[in-house]
């Protein structure tokens, strides 16, 4: 099952590097690639996930994505400490194409610095970057 | 074409060029040539190259005298081999795609290692590759511990791309002949990135690589092994010795001498590296209709798309000299492949035997060898070896150049074009050219008397 | 529908799914010496307990399954190859006759530099040559391809700041630049800087600028650069770099356009590496062998491989003799084994011969007025309106058009026409490189192909965009008639299959 349609869900907040962010309570949030980002790359073939205890800083590269023409650094929204990675990946990258909000998660952190949240955008102020 | 461009003449095209850089008249080389003419040069140079069917060959060090069957010449001189491009657009490289495939069959099964790239320039600079993926491997270790019997040509390389990749290189001695295995065990430690060894190695000694690998293993380095492909029919092969990548000079199977190149390097490694290995892979795969077919895999590890994070620069390899070594290989087939091998190790004892009985030769060492055996000479070895230039043999190799402790060193290499005769005649050059260099005036081959000491 | 091609219905097989036990196709010579059992000779523990799995086939099988493997190749000897920056121009067949002289096929790379004269006087007569195309002094013939000759050229100028108690960090390339170039940046041990295009097709020079500074140790161009332009600044380029005292490195991927013309050297570059298998006629081979000797300036001459290729003037009217100069103790070392691949000198040597300084300049001038007249043709009809250039000016011996208009009104991508030549009979030129166009089209034609034959192309692009404006499906599901159809990347990347499975 493909996503049919670019779909950017209203509850997430996005970077505009094309990744989003999903906050679960105060501390923690999981992390993934929007739709955007997984269409331009194609079918994704490989994913290597960070360590579990690796420091992710917001803006920066913490893992990459690769498709058979291209490779993609995915970059944090926000900062933290990885708590849990998506090993199921590794043996069904496509779910990043199929369900890249769902089953598609990469990593889950435990935020550093929650306040962060603030300079990202919202589902509609993501989707005008992306006309624009 | 002018009036379709919209131009007066092509010096207009050329206007783009400033005119203080544009050249001022013809370039200083001779005007061009007549094919026969230019044929006529290349003959006459050639006529100055004293080559493998004029003078005997006992050169090895790396690139050997082999036969080469014709079908190898008949196939890759095909047009459909010789002049495509690198198979970018794999539905109408299907023939090359497939002897790439080929390819990394073959030298999978050679090395006992699950993985082969389809090639890299040759021996020395795939050990320096190794290197290179070594550190990625190791997640940014420096250190390199190399066997002294590793080519000297191989250590010269990798210590060349070292520079670049900020690593260091220590070397372990040999102790007769073989690697000194307690000094290797005391020089590897949690910063190694990789261990080197060579077998046979360069003085073409048979080294224990899972004895001595064990070392790498402990301390997580990673355990590159370079060979010699002819004598697999018959070794162990790396990958059931403990190795993490096996490697080599590829020119023995189906590749010409060249004065060097060109030929190929192999290049083999464990499941776990494939996304670091350099270089081509040709993968298997279907197309829209089920068919079988092939195509480059993972290119994502390659320069030209992965760029500056790439596994290696590499771009145009040695395809064509790989497809060479596969035809060769068909040709041998299984059991070839291993007479092949038998006939070397037999054809090198008794070589051997009858080097060290001659008056004024020694054994450099008594390990057990494949194809290729050191001697030491008591008379200078590069008058001997111009001695017996004269009588129209190439003796071998001088192993005083790259390892002075051996100033009396000689290589000799053997192929399966090194017959008994010819083994003989080297023996009786050899016991001459010693004698006359000592001033005995009687050239006769001469042994030793039973029961003398050597 | 399209009927399915002849060889289409022929499926794949390996030469060891043709094996059947008990055949062969060697004869070996007989031992003639005594066979003890290996045992004796080798301990157990290092001898293979069994041989390695070959194919058992007897040698007509070998050759037809050779050939008709083969035929499943598209070649350059079949029909028009306008890859750009890959330069496919014809491989004379000269080259291989004289390459397989035994004198020079047969000379064994450790034989006695006396013993070798005609070999090491065909290397000095190549270096030679390439150093006055080049315009610049001394050539090494050791690197084995243009990357290896890149590597070379930043470990030499790695050399060149060390002796002078520097150790710079950053090198500078242009975002256009060839895969390799990066590539080799991060081998050498350097941090890639990019530099910015400017709308003219060159280097963007107020970035240039800014981006210069003294932790440079490189700049990495090819001029005329990937997009076919001269880019006629480089002399400001040049004289930015050494005011800061870098090197200046040039990649000859594009030498095709300037023999004889203009001269790297001239130019400002310090070092240029030249490929033999492009601009000197060595065939591509699928993939190699290639070369790429390189040509440096007096200031880097001392840190070239070793050894060296001298020529040595004769006393009391003797000749001169040749030899291999391994005296260079600032010498980078070594890059590979023995001398570097002499059979490719021996082929581009007698192309050199062959073509002379005239032929040579010949050969650029036409390889610059075919892509020109090209350019011209496709900027004709559909392809002006679907595949504009993407730099409209002259340029010099390959262009870019940019596949972005076809998309968006056809819904073909470059991609797409690219397959569908194949059905035409056509290698297809470069796609999606360089990444500064959008929907990218390399298109370098050389200067062995006629009219006819630049003809021909632009009616084939013109005819596939006309059928596109109709029924774009036939270039998306293209090609139909090559032996195998589009074939599944993500599989071959995700589960790799690279060895036949023999168990």
């Amino acid at each position: 099952m493909t996503l049919a349609a670019a779909d950017y869900p209203d509850e997430l907040l996005y970077h505009d590097q094309h990744d989003w962010a999903r906050l679960e309570g105060d501390e923690h949030a999981v992390l993934g690639i929007t739709w955007y980002a997984q269409d331009s790359l194609g079918e994704v073939v490989f994913y290597d996930p960070p360590e579990v205890g690796a420091t992710i800083d917001k803006d920066s590269s913490y893992a990459e994505v690769e498709s058979v023409k291209a490779v993609s650094d995915v970059i944090a929204p926000l900062s933290g400490e990885i708590v849990e990675v998506n090993g199921a990946l590794a043996d069904t990258p496509e779910k990043i194409n199929e369900d890249p909000y769902g089953e598609g998660w990469l990593v889950k952190v435990r935020l550093s610095a929650p306040g962060e949240a603030d300079s990202l955008l919202g589902a509609e102020e993501y989707r005008k970057l992306l006309d624009g | 074409m002018l009036a379709a461009i919209g131009v007066e003449s092509t010096a207009e095209l050329f206007e783009q060029i400033p005119a203080p850089l544009r050249v001022d008249g013809p370039l200083a080389l001779p005007a061009g040539m007549s094919e026969a003419e230019v044929y006529e040069r290349l003959v006459e140079l050639a006529s100055r190259n004293v080559d493998r069917e004029e003078q005997i060959c006992f050169l090895g060090a790396g690139m050997y005298d082999h036969y080469v069957p014709a079908i190898v010449d008949a196939i890759t001189q095909r047009s459909e081999f010789l002049t495509p491009y690198t198979p970018y657009q794999p539905e109408i490289s299907q023939g090359g795609l497939q002897a790439m495939f080929e390819f990394q069959t073959m030298m999978s099964e050679l090395t006992g290692l699950p993985v082969s790239n389809a090639g890299l320039y040759e021996g020395p600079s795939s050990v320096a590759s190794a290197g290179y993926l070594a550190i990625g491997a190791t997640k940014g270790r420096r250190r390199f511990v190399v066997s002294h019997g590793v080519h000297p040509q191989s250590r010269e390389t990798l210590a060349t791309y070292a520079t670049g990749f900020d690593a260091t290189i220590q070397e372990v001695g040999l102790d007769d002949g073989l690697t000194d295995a307690a000094a290797l065990a005391e020089a590897v430690d949690g910063e190694t990135a990789a261990v080197f060894l060579q077998s046979p190695n360069f003085l073409g000694a048979i080294e224990d690589v899972e004895r001595l690998g064990a070392a790498a293993r402990e301390h997580g380095a990673l355990l590159v092994v370079a060979v010699d492909p002819m004598t697999l029919g018959v070794l162990k092969p790396p990958g059931e010795c403990g190795a993490d990548i096996a490697l080599g000079e590829g020119q023995p199977l189906g590749n010409r001498l060249d004065f060097g190149g060109p030929s190929f390097g192999f290049f083999c490694g464990s499941e776990e590296l494939i996304r670091r290995m350099p270089g081509r892979i040709a993968g298997e795969t279907d197309d829209v209709d089920g068919r079988r077919g092939f195509v480059l895999a993972l290119q994502t590890r390659e320069q030209h798309i992965r760029r500056e994070k790439a596994t290696h620069n590499i771009c145009t390899a040695q395809a064509l000299n790989a497809l060479a070594a596969t035809i060769h290989l068909a040709w041998l087939g299984r059991e070839g492949f291993r007479e092949l091998g038998e006939l070397l190790v037999r054809r090198t004892a008794y070589a051997r035997e009858r080097l060290a009985a001659v008056q004024g030769v020694e054994l450099l060492h008594e390990a057990p060898v494949a194809r290729e055996l050191a001697l030491r000479l008591d008379a200078p070895v590069e008058a001997v070896l111009e001695r017996c230039a004269e009588r129209g043999i190439a003796a071998g190799y001088p192993l005083g150049r790259e390892y002075p402790e051996y100033e009396d060193g000689l290589l000799v290499a053997i192929t399966e074009r090194r017959s008994r005769e010819q083994i003989d005649a080297l023996a009786e050059a050899l016991g001459a050219a010693i004698q006359a260099e000592h001033g005995d005036s009687v050239a006769n081959s001469a042994t030793k008397s039973p029961g003398a000491p050597r | 529908m399209i009927a399915e091609a002849p060889m289409q219905g022929e499926r794949a097989e390996t030469i060891f799914e043709k094996s059947k036990a008990g055949r062969r196709a060697a004869v070996l010579p007989d031992a003639g010496v005594p066979e003890p059992p290996l045992e004796e000779l080798i301990p157990a523990k290092l001898l293979r307990a069994e041989p390695p799995r070959r194919p058992e086939i007897a040698e007509p099988e070998i050759v037809r399954h050779y050939n008709r493997l083969s035929r499943r190749n598209f070649d350059l000897d079949t029909g028009l190859y306008p890859l750009g920056s890959c330069t496919m121009k014809h491989n004379p067949r000269l080259n291989e006759r004289v390459a397989a002289l035994p004198g020079h096929a047969g000379l064994h790379p450790a034989q006695e530099p006396k013993r070798a004269q005609g070999a090491l006087e065909l290397m000095w007569l190549l270096q030679e040559s390439l150093a006055e195309i080049c315009g610049l002094p001394h050539v090494s013939l050791q690197p084995s391809a243009g990357s290896h000759g890149e590597l070379a050229g930043l470990l030499l100028t790695r050399a060149f700041h060390a002796d002078r108690g520097e150790a710079r960090t950053k090198v500078l390339a242009p975002d256009t630049s060839h895969g390799t170039n990066p590539a080799s940046v991060t081998m050498a041990g350097y941090e890639i800087v990019k530099v910015a295009t400017d709308e003219r097709g060159g280097v963007e020079m107020d970035d240039l600028r800014a981006k210069v500074d003294d932790e440079v140790a490189c700049l990495m161009l090819t001029n005329p650069n990937t997009l076919g332009l001269f880019d006629e600044n480089i002399a400001e380029i040049a004289a930015l770099i050494h005011e800061v005292g870098g090197t200046l490195y040039y990649d000859g991927a594009n030498l095709n356009a300037v023999m004889g013309h203009s001269r790297p050297g001239d130019m400002g570059f310090d070092i240029v590496h030249v490929n033999l298998h492009k601009s000197f006629s060595q065939p591509h081979g699928g993939g190699g062998p290639g070369a790429g000797p390189i040509a440096v300036s007096e200031r880097i001459e001392p840190f070239l491989p070793r050894p060296q290729v001298v020529r040595r003037e004769g006393d009391n009217g003797s000749g001169p003799t040749y030899d291999l100069d391994f005296d260079r103790p600032k010498s980078i070392g070594r890059l590979r084994g023995f001398q570097g691949n002499f059979g490719v000198f021996v082929r581009s040597g007698t192309y050199i011969l062959s073509l002379g300084a005239d032929g040579l300049a010949e050969a650029s001038e036409t390889a610059v007025l075919n892509a020109n007249y090209l350019k011209a043709r496709l900027a004709q009809g559909r392809a002006g309106k679907y595949l504009p250039v993407a730099f409209d000016r002259h340029c010099m011996h390959e262009f870019v058009l940019s596949g972005k208009p076809m998309k968006k009104e056809l819904g073909i991508a470059t991609l797409d026409l690219a397959k569908r030549l194949l059905d035409f009979g056509f290698h297809p030129p470069t796609v999606y490189f360089p990444l500064l166009v959008e929907e990218a089209l390399m298109v370098e034609p050389t200067e062995t192909e006629t009219k006819e034959s630049l003809d021909a192309f632009a009616e084939a692009i013109e005819q596939i965009l006309t059928e596109a404006e109709e029924d774009p499906e036939k270039a998306k599901q293209a090609p139909h008639t090559t032996p195998v159809r589009r074939l599944d990347e993500v599989k071959a990347t995700r589960k790799p299959v690279v060895r036949q499975p023999l168990d």
